[in-house]
C-alpha cells in the first residue's frame, strides 16, 4: 500500500547539490541551536524546580552584555545566511545564455508544452541530460505554479505575462512536475511528470515523433495566416515595422524610453498594440489581436520572430521569395516570401 | 442557614446581575470577555472540524472520503474561521479584554459601549460568513489570491469577503479601545515601564490591527467590486494586474500573522515570571522587541511572493527585513529562558504550556529562517514545509498560550481552581499530538508535497497517516479542557484571590473580581514590575 517511502527528495538537477548543501547546513545549525535552548530550559525548569511552597529564587533582572550578544550574534549568523541565500536565488533566477528555450502554457487543469523543434506535450515535458533548458511560461487563466521538487526550481505561472525559469537535469529519470499554486477543483490533478532522457535518447525522442514543422515555422504560418505578413514586410519601409533584427534589440518609444524587443515586449504588442510604440510610427495601426491569437500561438509567433533573428546589415528583403534561408538564425524560417509583394493591406484588418 | 451563606458570598461581576439579557446588554469589560470567550470556542471547535475532515481525506492518496470541490471549500473555511474568527481575536478579545483594565488599575475599558458593540459586529461578521459556508461555502483559499478568486470561482467569495470585511470593524473597535486604555486609564504611579509586558504586547498587537486591517477592508472591496462590477483592478483578461493582489493581501496579512503570535507572546510574558517568580529577564529588551515586531512586520511581506516573479533585488530586501524580524523573536525565546534560569520553578499546567510554547515557537521560527533564505524557499514556497511553519507559530505556539493563559487566569475568571492532574494530562497530550501532526509536514514540505491537495502521489501517504493519527490526539487533547474547565466552573474548589502568588494587579482583587474590578483604585509605587522583592512580605515569600 505505501510505496516509495523516503526522507530526502530526489536530487537531479544543477542546483540541487547547491540547494542541498545550503538546506543541510542551515538545518544542522538550527538543530543545534534549538537544542542547546531546549537543554537550557530544561535544566532551569527540572535545576530550580520550586522544592517550597514559599520559595523565592533569585531575582536577577538582567544581564547587558549577554544581552546584546544574543541579539547581536544571532544577527551576523543570519546575515551569512542571507548572503548565501540570496546567492543561490541570483543563479536559481539567471538562465545561463546558452540555455534551450521551451514555452509552457498553463491552463485550468494543465500544463501545455511547446518544443522548439515543434513537438508539443501535455503534462509531459522530455528534455536532454546536461543541457540547461529555459522555460518561457504563461497562463490563459488563473495563476499557477512550475514546481520540479527534484530541480529544487518552482516559478509562479501568471496570466498576462511571462515569467521564466530554468534548470539543468543531471541525471536522467522521470521526475514529479505539481502545480504549487492553487488553480481551482482539479488543482491537485494539474501534475505530469519531467523526463530527462540521455542526449541520444533525446534525440531520437526528437526525430521520432517528427511534427510537421518547428515552433518557429508554426509561427510563420500563423504569420500569414493572422494577416501580419500584409503589414510587417520585410523592408524597413511603410508604416509598419520591419520585425527582422529586432528580437532582444533596444527600442527606442515615441515616449523617448527605450525597451528590449523580449518576448513580452512582443506579447504586449498583440494584446495592447498602443501601450508602446516605436519610435517614427504611430499607434493606432496595429490592430489589438486578443481573443484571436491564442498564448500558444503567441508564443509560436515569438519564435518566429526570434528566428528572424538580429542578422548583420540593412539587406534587402526577397521579395520574390528566393532563398529564404538566408533569414534568420533557424533553418527553414524565410521571411514572408509570397505575401511581401501584395501591398500594404492596412483595411484587411 | 441556606441565606446566610448567599449572603456570605460576595458579589461579582458574575452574580451581581442576572439573566441572559445581563449579559446580552452588558458593557463589564469582563462579561463581554466571556462572550467572545464562547463565540472564538465556537469558531475554534468548527474550524476544528474541518481540519479533521482534511486530515481524515488525506489518510489515502486518492479522494476517498470527498471530492475535490469539498476539500477545497475544507481548506478555505478552515483558514477563513482559523485565521479571522479564532486567532485573530482569541487572545485579545477574551483574556486581553478581562484582564487590561484590571492590568493597568482602571474599572473598565476607555469605551465599555464600543467594547459591546465590537462584539455584535464580530457576531455580525461571523454569521454572514457561516451564511456563505451553508449555502455552499468558497474555495479561493483563506488567501483569496487573484483573478481566481475574482473571475474563476463560483462559490460564495463575496459573501466571504463581506464577512470578514464586517469582522474587521470589530477588530478596528477593540484595537482602539485598548490603546486608548493603555494611554489614558493606567492608575496613578503606573508609568510605562511599569506596565507587564502583556500591556507591551498587547499594545503592539492593536497598533498593528489599526494599521493593517483597513489595508485588507479595501482590498475585500476591490476583490469584489471586479467579481460583481468586472471592473479590471486585478484580472489581466480586464486589463488588471494578478500580483498588485498579492502585495495588498500580504501587506496586510504579514503584520496580521504577526497580531496572531504577539498576543501569544503577551500572555507566555506573564505566565514565565508568575511560575518562576523572578522578574521579567531583560525586561526592557522583551518590551522594546514587541514594538520592532510591530514595525518591522510592515516590511516583509513579499517573502510571500519570492517566487511571484518579483525581481531579485526586491526579493533581496524582503529576505534581508524578514531575517531582521526574527532578531527581536529571538530576544523573547533567550529571555524566557533566562527567567527560568536560577528561578523557583513550578510546573503547574499554566506552565507546561508556556514551555511547550517556547519549544514549539523556536522550531517554527528556526524554519521562518530557512524560508526567508531565497534560495531555499524557492523549493519550499507553497509546500506543506510552509504549513508545518505557520502552524508551529499559530497553534504550536498561540493556542498554546491561549490554552496556558486561560488556564493562569481561571481562578480569576471563574473564582474555581481547574483539576490540576488533569489539566496537566492534557497539556502533554496537546504537546504530543501537535508534534505527530505538524513534524511530519516538515518532511512532506522539503520532499515536495505541495500544499491544498486533495489527492497526492502515493509515496508521500505514511508520512499523512502519521500526520492523521497525531491529529486525533490533538483533537483529544483540546477536547479535555473544554470538558474539565465547564466542569470546574460548577463543581471546582473556590480560589482564593491570588493562587499562584503572582504580582500584577488583577491578583489584587478577588475571584472573581467585583463588577468594578477595585473597591479602590490601586496606587503604583514599586518601581518595577513583577517586583517580588518588594512584594515578598506580602505574598509571603522567603
Ligand atoms: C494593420 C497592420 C498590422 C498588422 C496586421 C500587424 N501589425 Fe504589427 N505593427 C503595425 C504597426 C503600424 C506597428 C508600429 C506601431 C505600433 O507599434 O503600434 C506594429 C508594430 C509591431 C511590433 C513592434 C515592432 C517594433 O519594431 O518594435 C511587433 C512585434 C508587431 N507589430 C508584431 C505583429 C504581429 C506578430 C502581427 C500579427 C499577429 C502584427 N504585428 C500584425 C501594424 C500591423
Ligand atoms: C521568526 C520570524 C519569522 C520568519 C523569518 C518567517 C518567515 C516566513 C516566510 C519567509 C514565509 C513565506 C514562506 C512561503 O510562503 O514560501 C512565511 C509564511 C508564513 N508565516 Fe512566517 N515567519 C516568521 C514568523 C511567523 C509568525 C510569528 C507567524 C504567525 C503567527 C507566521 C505565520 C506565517 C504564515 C501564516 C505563513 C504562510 C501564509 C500562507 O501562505 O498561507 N510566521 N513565514
Ligand atoms: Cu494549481
Ligand atoms: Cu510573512
Amino acid at each position: 500500500m505505501i510505496t516509495n517511502f523516503r526522507l530526502w527528495p530526489v536530487s537531479a538537477s544543477s542546483v540541487a547539490g547547491q540547494f542541498n548543501l545550503l538546506f543541510v547546513v542551515l538545518l544542522i545549525l538550527c538543530t543545534l541551536v534549538s537544542v542547546a535552548i531546549a537543554i537550557f530550559l530544561i535544566y532551569s525548569v527540572i535545576r530550580y524546580h520550586r522544592k517550597s511552597e514559599n520559595e523565592l529564587g533569585s531575582q536577577k533582572r538582567y544581564n547587558i552584555p549577554i544581552e546584546v550578544a544574543w541579539t547581536v550574534i544571532p544577527f551576523i549568523l543570519f546575515m551569512a545566511f542571507y548572503v548565501w541565500g540570496a546567492n543561490l536565488y541570483f543563479h536559481i533566477e539567471r538562465p545561463p545564455d546558452n540555455a534551450i528555450s521551451m514555452y509552457v502554457v498553463g491552463k485550468q487543469w494543465m500544463w501545455k508544452i511547446q518544443h522548439p523543434e515543434g513537438q508539443r506535450e501535455i503534462n509531459e515535458l522530455h528534455i536532454p541530460v546536461g543541457r540547461p533548458v529555459k522555460l518561457t511560461m504563461t497562463s490563459e487563466d488563473v495563476i499557477h505554479s512550475f514546481f520540479v521538487p527534484a530541480f529544487r526550481t518552482k516559478q509562479d505561472v501568471l496570466p498576462g505575462r511571462y515569467t521564466m525559469t530554468w534548470f539543468e537535469a543531471t541525471k536522467p529519470g522521470k521526475y514529479h512536475l505539481f502545480c504549487a499554486q492553487y488553480c481551482g477543483t482539479k488543482h491537485s490533478g494539474m501534475i505530469g511528470w519531467i523526463y530527462a532522457m540521455n542526449p541520444v535518447d533525446y534525440q531520437n525522442w526528437l526525430t521520432q515523433g517528427a511534427p510537421e514543422g518547428s515552433l518557429a515555422s508554426n509561427g510563420e504560418k500563423y504569420f500569414h495566416q493572422f494577416g501580419c505578413a500584409n503589414c510587417h514586410h520585410f523592408n524597413n519601409q511603410g508604416r509598419c515595422p520591419d520585425l527582422r533584427n529586432l528580437y532582444m534589440r533596444p527600442v527606442l518609444l515615441t515616449t523617448g524610453q527605450t525597451v528590449t524587443a523580449d518576448d513580452s515586449y512582443i506579447r504586449r504588442k498583440l494584446h495592447d498594440p498602443d501601450a508602446q510604440v516605436p519610435w517614427g510610427f504611430s499607434a493606432g495601426v496595429m490592430p489589438n489581436f486578443t481573443g484571436i491569437v491564442s498564448e500558444e500561438q503567441i508564443l509560436a509567433l515569438i519564435s518566429y520572430i526570434k528566428a528572424l533573428g538580429p542578422q548583420p546589415g540593412t539587406q534587402e528583403p526577397s521579395s520574390s521569395g528566393a532563398a529564404p534561408t538566408q533569414y534568420g538564425t533557424q533553418k527553414g524560417i524565410g521571411g514572408p516570401g509570397a505575401t511581401s509583394n501584395a501591398g500594404s493591406q492596412v483595411e484587411k484588418r | 442557614m441556606a441565606q446566610a451563606v448567599a449572603e456570605a458570598i460576595q458579589k461579582n461581576y458574575l452574580n451581581e446581575k442576572q439573566g441572559l439579557l445581563s449579559w446580552l446588554l452588558t458593557t463589564d469589560h469582563k462579561r463581554i470577555a466571556i462572550l467572545y470567550t464562547f463565540s472564538i470556542t465556537g469558531f475554534f471547535f468548527l474550524g476544528g472540524f474541518f481540519a479533521l475532515m482534511m486530515r481524515l481525506e488525506l489518510l489515502s492518496p486518492t479522494n476517498w472520503l470527498v471530492s475535490s470541490e469539498t476539500y477545497n471549500k475544507l481548506f478555505t473555511m478552515h483558514g477563513t474561521i482559523m485565521v479571522w474568527f479564532f486567532l485573530i481575536p482569541s487572545i485579545p478579545n477574551t483574556l486581553g479584554n478581562f484582564l487590561i483594565p484590571m492590568m493597568v488599575g482602571a474599572k473598565d475599558l476607555a469605551f465599555p459601549k464600543l467594547n459591546l458593540a465590537s462584539w455584535y459586529v464580530f457576531m455580525l461578521g461571523g454569521g454572514v460568513t457561516v451564511y456563505a459556508l451553508v449555502r455552499g461555502g468558497v474555495d479561493t483559499g483563506w488567501t483569496f489570491y487573484t483573478p481566481f478568486s475574482t473571475s474563476y470561482s463560483t462559490t460564495y467569495v463575496v459573501a466571504a469577503a463581506v464577512g470578514i470585511f464586517i469582522a474587521g470593524f470589530s477588530t478596528i473597535m477593540t484595537s482602539l479601545n485598548f490603546i486608548a486604555t493603555i494611554h489614558r486609564m493606567r492608575a496613578p504611579g503606573l508609568t510605562w515601564f511599569r506596565l507587564p509586558i502583556f500591556i507591551w504586547s498587547m499594545y503592539a498587537n492593536s497598533v498593528i490591527l489599526v494599521l493593517n486591517t483597513p489595508v485588507l477592508a479595501i482590498t475585500l472591496v476591490m476583490v469584489g467590486v471586479e467579481r460583481i462590477a468586472k471592473v479590471g483592478i486585478f484580472d489581466p483578461a480586464l486589463g488588471g494586474d494578478p500580483v498588485l493582489f498579492q502585495h495588498l493581501f500580504w501587506f496586510y496579512s504579514h503584520p496580521a500573522v504577526y497580531t496572531m503570535v504577539l498576543p501569544g507572546m503577551a500572555v507566555i510574558s506573564e505566565i514565565v515570571p508568575a511560575f518562576s517568580r523572578k522578574p521579567m529577564f531583560g525586561y526592557k529588551a522583551v518590551a522594546f522587541s514587541s514594538v520592532a515586531i510591530a514595525a518591522l512586520s510592515f516590511l516583509v511581506w513579499g517573502h510571500h511572493m519570492f517566487v511571484a516573479g518579483e525581481s531579485v533585488y526586491v526579493a533581496m530586501a524582503f529576505s534581508f527585513f524578514s531575517f531582521c524580524v526574527a532578531v527581536p523573536s529571538a530576544i523573547k525565546v533567550f529571555n524566557w529562558t533566562a527567567t527560568m534560569y536560577q528561578g523557583s520553578v513550578s510546573w503547574d499546567t499554566p506552565m507546561l504550556y508556556a514551555i511547550g510554547f517556547i519549544g514549539l515557537f523556536t522550531i517554527g521560527g528556526m524554519t521562518g529562517l530557512m524560508l526567508a533564505v531565497l534560495g531555499l524557499d524557492v523549493h519550499l514556497h507553497d509546500t506543506y514545509f510552509v504549513i508545518a511553519h505557520f502552524h508551529y507559530i499559530m497553534v504550536g505556539g498561540t493556542v498554546m498560550a491561549f490554552l496556558g493563559g486561560v488556564h493562569y487566569w481561571w481562578p480569576k475568571i471563574s473564582g474555581k481552581m481547574y483539576p490540576e492532574g488533569l489539566a496537566r494530562i492534557s497539556a502533554a497530550i496537546v504537546f504530543i499530538g501537535f508534534n505527530l501532526t505538524f513534524f511530519p509536514q516538515y518532511v512532506l514540505g522539503y520532499l515536495g508535497m505541495p500544499r491544498r491537495y486533495a489527492a497526492y502521489p502515493e509515496e508521500f501517504q505514511m508520512l499523512h497517516v502519521l500526520s492523521t493519527a497525531g491529529a486525533t490526539i490533538l483533537g483529544v487533547g483540546y477536547v479535555l479542557p473544554l470538558c474539565y474547565l465547564i466542569w470546574a466552573w460548577y463543581y471546582g474548589r473556590d480560589a482564593t484571590p491570588n493562587p499562584w502568588r503572582a504580582t500584577g494587579l488583577e491578583w489584587k482583587t478577588p475571584s472573581p473580581p467585583p463588577a468594578h474590578n477595585f473597591e479602590v483604585t490601586p496606587v503604583v509605587t514599586a518601581p518595577r514590575p513583577y517586583d517580588y522583592e518588594a512584594m515578598k512580605e506580602e505574598l509571603q515569600l522567603v
